[in-house]
């Protein structure tokens, strides 16, 4: 242990821990920005470049930054010295000098760590002005929009897409005051090997990287009367809102979800879930046919977006082991302009699907060509955030609001849909779907647990009617490099992978709350809470949800067969980067 | 070319060297960049042409050399064996180099160099104000051998200092060696050489780096360069020694590519010291392995910052981290590396061969040794300099640089370049050591030393220093990157005649919160030109802003020009000459500026036959 001594408190921290952990340890808060450290992902960032953590050493000359300071014994620290604060003010000052100061009209009004700053240290005045760099905006892509006057340089989207995903879509360029975040050739970032992940936003301090507004549209959609506006929301939402009406990381709000929907004047509420017990099905078969045909092996799950964008740029020449399944919300817009619409005796082109997602990835997927070839499968995507910001624009009082239910038909689903959200859980579900067709439909067990947790890549083999079968799950990018690096230089032995984009998979979606707490601990609790949901529903394989074998019995007639390939399954795209 | 085996073949091979009988006369003549610039290598080319044309190569040998450091009466030739020193010379007096002096034995009187204050002429180099108080210890060879040529260097006693650690010391005798002779970092941060060796050689790693930091930058220095174009050898033979106290084998030079000869001497001379076997396998038969090789840098400032350097060699962004780790522990791809600057390297084969005791019997009780210093700015002998440290300024300024040009009187001396201070007049007889410059608000520094005069304004000087910076910030940290171009903006309005006493107040608060909180030395330094200036010419801060006015003339927007209707007589010449026009008046009629439509280009001024117009 190290001892050391801040603002005369003698305390003891582990070996390694920096001057910031020591002050968190003695009950003082010291304000940061640049620095981020989500604990139990790769996410540090810890580049001590934006000063506002300095702090005064005795013994030393000038202020030094308590994020990237280690704690040596014997050291002694002052946190809060005229001098310290006055470095704070000042740095923040500066800042501010160079900032659009359009905070009224950002979409990080009121989450924007900047200006929490500001306010913490309770800047009235800014005494410096001058010249403002000018870029330019990039709204090429239609998931996020990058605002480059108001980045802080922090580094963070730096750091999490070329260290955590190794996408490598940002470099730091230019120097001096003209330093910016910019793609290659300062290229749109369309025309990148951006992925869309939106984990760049998630980390952004201000609103220099955000996600493409959606909320007008679906507002305009809602007040058509020529329009019948069903709504979906994936697994992951649920286990999420709750967080940005003040509720406690971890609470399932799942009735207070549709009853705010159904306020807002959508036609029907329903859910991804169904269309993930679809795909779960879909994805067991065609398990089940490459385990009788011997392969292509492993097969790739693929509902994530933002990982099929990444094999399709990164490794082109693996595209013929992921899973050709859609992805649900996907399957769930092909079946609701057909077979609903059926059902509705609605015409398709009048049917609008609304995807709520805790994905940016989504919006550039609900465009890709091959999803909307005669219809648009789903016709607007918006996350978690707008979705909490949609309810706040109708006046509605989520917290108030009672527990409904999902609409009916394609609202029901299984706990194992449940678990889509979080890494580890598609695999999951298809597993125990997989094991109990192995069985003669008996299925051996229905907890795989050995298939949870939240590190980055994991490893499990299992026996399925005396077959053993190597299983990978694998969150993050840059762990799903890694093995598809395994994959490509031919060392793998495994049968099924599980790859999510983001860290803890789509619980910490692009598209989720803000990492504004500085802590990745909420992805464990919102994972905990659809484990919770799924033990809690008595339905829990994906291929006994009877809305899913009346689909099949009434509709698409056997899994995998030619209706289902045609709606429910897709092809890639090389890309290469 | 000979593979040189064992020590003693070295101290063979030197023997050898000097039983050849050289030329009767020997012409050499400057190759450094700056007489290069002044076509010095046309004049090499003359001599070696009238050479050949009277069969006289057996006689003659002409020698291109390093930097004499005279720069201001270069390009220099210094003729043996009578030791005549030539100054501005040109290559047409090639002819009478050879044909008067060595032909017929009569100096050419009129290169020879006159003394500006007594008229007296000298014919050697030694009489000259300008080495009179000169120590030349880094220096020592440059002016005195041909830097492409290995055996000029060890005829000097090269390679020997790396002959003797490598057989007669262990390499903590070694490093023991440079502790005790109290050298201290010669580019900046004056942190002791030894214990920086020693550091490295604690941290534990099969693989260690030695690094020579040739990122020479600061605006009028050229000490390094003319280093490595004088004397290569002598850098590659420190860093083996280095790498032999360390435990490295392999040296890296990081150079800025805008030294393109530095790169070829240093390039040449790494290839010949790997044919002799001075670097390569089994060095002299010791069993020590020992490589060099150059990175080029793209010329940033912030890459002499020791882990921006590191970064830019992995081929990352030159930007700086935070230390620690500093690079004795984490260095050159996380391998314990040791930086040190050209000047220091220079300074460790005197050490080794000479001893320790030596060394540190020059110099002050902190500050051991000599200093390279560059002299520019208002000063009559521009030029490199190397004098015993404790050599009080005023020896530098009115002795070796010969004091201030065309008259003027001493304002300030700036040193330390854009991380330095002005150091005023009346500091003038402070003894130059790391400790005392940095009390007065500069440091050391690399070595550059500025001259300023009456005409300098104090507020202009910051601002050029502060442009410099805000150009070279690498943009990673606040302060520095938003902070120092803050400073210059008050700057600009205070020059501008807009400035206001509140902004001295931001200038001074803005100044140490940057040198309080950067992340590198580069933004912990930068304000230093504007604080150092408040400090000894705040009047001129507060005439800016209070009366408007530049007590210097410097600052345009605050100048006026005005006829005086005394000494105009009307002739006109001066509205003839206006580009505006805003000069009227009629013939034989005292003249009047329209101040309005001025744009103070000072052409009035400069054409007025009755100095009638002055500057207010």
């Amino acid at each position: 242990m190290i001892n050391i001594k801040i603002n005369n408190i003698e305390i003891a921290v582990e070996e390694g821990a920096t001057v910031l952990d020591a002050a968190k340890q003695a009950g003082i808060h010291i304000p940061t920005l640049c620095h981020l450290d989500l604990h139990n992902t790769k996410m540090v960032n810890q580049v001590g470049s934006c000063r506002v953590c300095m702090v005064e050493q005795e013994g030393r000359r000038n202020l030094m930054p308590a994020c990237s300071t280690t704690a040596v014994d014997g050291m002694v620290i002052h946190t809060h010295t005229p001098r310290a604060i006055n470095a704070r003010r000042t740095i923040v000052e500066l800042f501010l000098s160079n900032h659009p100061k359009d905070c009224l009209v950002c979409e990080r009004n009121g989450h924007c760590e900047l200006q929490n700053l500001a306010a913490e240290l309770g800047i009235r005045d800014v005494h410096y002005s001058g010249r403002r760099a000018k870029h330019p905006k990039d709204t090429s892509s239609l998931a996020l929009v990058r605002s480059p006057e108001k980045c802080v340089l922090c580094r963070r989207c730096e750091t999490m897409c070329n260290k955590v995903q190794t996408v490598g879509v940002y470099s730091t360029v230019n120097r001096g005051f003209d330093t910016v975040i910019s793609t290659a050739f300062n290229n749109p970032i369309l025309d990148t090997c951006c992925t869309f992940c939106g984990q760049c936003v998630s980390v952004c301090p201000t609103g220099a990287l955000t996600q493409v507004d959606n909320t007008h549209e679906v507002w305009d959609v809602i007040q058509n009367p020529e329009k019948f506006v069903i709504v979906q929301t994936a697994p992951a939402v649920r286990v999420a809102l709750g967080e940005l009406f003040d509720m406690e990381p971890g609470t399932s709000v799942t009735g207070k979800m549709v009853a705010a929907l159904k306020r807002m004047g959508f036609d029907m509420v329903l859910d991804t879930n169904f269309a993930a017990d679809l795909t779960i099905v879909e994805e067991a078969h065609e398990f089940i046919a490459r385990l009788k045909n011997g392969g292509p092996f492993p097969m790739l799950t693929s509902c994530c977006p933002a990982w099929v964008k990444f094999i399709e740029h990164q490794f082109p020449e693996l595209l013929n082991i992921p899973s050709t399944c859609k992805s649900p919300h996907e399957m769930f817009g092909a079946i609701a302009k057909t077979y609903l619409a059926d059902k509705l005796n609605i015409p398709a082109e009048k049917i609008v699907v609304v995807s709520v997602m805790p994905c940016l990835a989504k919006k550039y997927e609900a465009a890709r060509p091959e999803l909307k070839s005669e219809f648009n499968h789903v016709d607007y995507v918006i996350s978690t955030r707008e979705m909490a910001r949609m309810v706040h624009e109708a006046g509605i009082q989520f917290n108030l609001l009672p527990d409904e239910e999902f609409d009916s038909i394609m609202g029901e689903s299984s706990g194992a849909a449940d678990i889509f959200g979080t890494t580890g859980g598609v695999i999951e579900a298809a597993v125990r779907t997989a094991a109990a067709w192995l069985n003669d439909g008996k299925p051996p067990k229905i907890d795989f647990t050995e298939l949870r947790g939240l590190e980055g890549i994991r490893e499990a083999t299992i026996t399925l009617s005396g077959q053993k079968l190597n299983l990978a799950i694998t969150n993050g990018l840059g762990n799903a490099r890694t093995i598809f690096e395994r994959i490509r230089g031919g060392e793998s032995n495994y049968h099924l992978i599980e790859v999510m984009a983001c860290p803890g998979g789509c619980v910490g979606g692009g598209g989720q709350p803000y990492y504004l707490q500085h802590d990745a601990e909420v992805l464990r609790k919102r994972a905990a809470a659809l484990y919770i949901t799924d033990e809690s529903k008595s339905l829990r394989l994906s291929h006994e949800n009877p809305q899913i074998k009346q689909l099949y019995s009434e509709f698409l007639g056997e899994p995998g067969g030619k209706k289902a390939h045609k709606l429910l399954h897709t092809k890639y795209t090389k890309r290469g980067v | 070319m000979v593979k040189i085996n064992s020590f003693k073949e070295l101290k063979e091979h030197k023997s050898r060297l000097s039983e050849h009988k050289p030329a009767e006369w020997r012409i050499f003549t400057c190759a450094g960049t700056g007489c290069a610039a002044s076509d010095s290598i046309f004049l090499a080319e003359n001599f070696r042409k009238i050479i050949a044309e009277k069969n006289l190569q057996d006689r003659i040998q002409v020698i291109p050399t390093g930097c004499f450091g005279f720069c201001e009466k270069g390009p220099i030739v210094n003729i043996f064996p009578d030791d005549t020193f030539y100054v501005k010379v040109s290559p047409d007096d090639a002819d009478d180099i050879v044909n008067q002096h060595i032909l017929n034995g009569q100096v050419v009187d009129r290169l020879l160099y006159i003394d500006p204050q007594t008229g007296e002429k000298h014919a050697q180099q030694h009489n000259i104000g300008f080495y009179q108080n000169q120590m030349r210890v880094a220096l020592r060879n440059c002016g005195k051998i041909n830097p492409e040529q290995i055996d000029d260097y060890i005829s000097h006693d090269g390679y020997f200092a790396l002959g003797k650690a490598l057989f007669e010391m262990s390499p903590e005798a070694v490093i023991e060696e440079v502790k005790k002779s109290g050298l201290r970092g010669r580019g900046g941060g004056g942190f002791p050489t030894g214990v920086k060796w020693e550091a490295t050689r604690k941290s534990e790693s099969d693989k260690k780096y030695i690094v020579c930091n040739a990122d020479e930058g600061d605006p009028g220095a050229f000490m390094d360069r003319s280093l490595m174009e004088g004397d290569p050898h002598a850098v590659i033979e420190a860093m083996a020694i280095a790498g032999h106290a360390i435990g490295a084998d392999e040296g890296l030079v990081y150079i800025r590519a805008e030294y393109p000869l530095a790169v070829h001497r240093l390039k040449t001379a790494i290839s010949q010291a790997f044919s002799y076997g001075m670097l390569g396998n089994n060095i002299m038969g010791s069993g020590f392995n020992f490589k060099v090789r150059m990175s080029l840098g793209a010329g940033a400032f912030v890459c002499g910052e020791e882990t921006s350097l590191m970064n830019s060699v992995q081929g990352e962004r030159g930007e700086p981290r935070v230390k620690p780790p500093f690079p004795a522990q984490h260095g050159i791809w996380n391998q314990p590396t040791n930086i040190n600057n050209v000047e220091t390297y220079a300074n460790i084969p005197q050490i080794i061969l000479k001893g320790a005791d030596w060394f540190s019997s020059i110099g002050t009780e902190k500050s051991k040794g000599t200093k390279v210093f560059a002299l520019a700015g208002k000063i009559n002998n521009v030029g490199l300099a190397e004098v015993p440290m404790g050599t009080p300024l005023r020896d530098v300024i009115f002795g070796i640089g010969g004091g201030i040009r065309d008259g003027k009187k001493l304002k300030a001396v700036q040193t330390g370049g854009p991380s330095g201070g002005c150091i005023p007049a009346d500091e003038l007889d402070l003894p130059i050591d790391y400790e005392n410059l940095q009390s007065i608000g500069s440091m050391m520094g690399s070595g550059g030393m500025i001259v300023m005069d009456e005409t300098d304004c104090m507020v202009d000087v910051a601002k050029f220093y502060l442009e410099f910076t805000v150009g070279e910030s690498c943009g990673k940290c606040t302060p520095c990157r938003i902070g120092n171009l803050r400073l210059h903006e008050l700057l600009e309005k205070i020059s501008n005649g807009h400035g206001t006493m509140d902004d001295l107040k931001s200038l001074r608060e803005l100044g140490e919160v940057i040198r309080d909180t950067s992340l590198c030395g580069l933004g912990q330094t930068s304000p230093n030109p504007v604080l150092s200036t408040m400090n000894y010419f705040g009047d001129e801060y507060e005439a800016h802003v209070k009366e408007r006015r530049c007590p210097a003339g410097k600052c345009t927007s605050l100048l006026r020009y005005q006829i005086s209707p005394e000494k105009c007589t009307g002739c006109t010449v001066c509205a003839k000459n206006c580009p505006v026009p805003c000069i009227e008046g009629e013939r034989k009629v005292t003249h009047r500026i329209i101040q309005e439509k001025c744009i103070k280009c000072g052409v009035c001024y400069s054409k007025c036959p009755f100095g009638a117009i002055s500057k207010v």
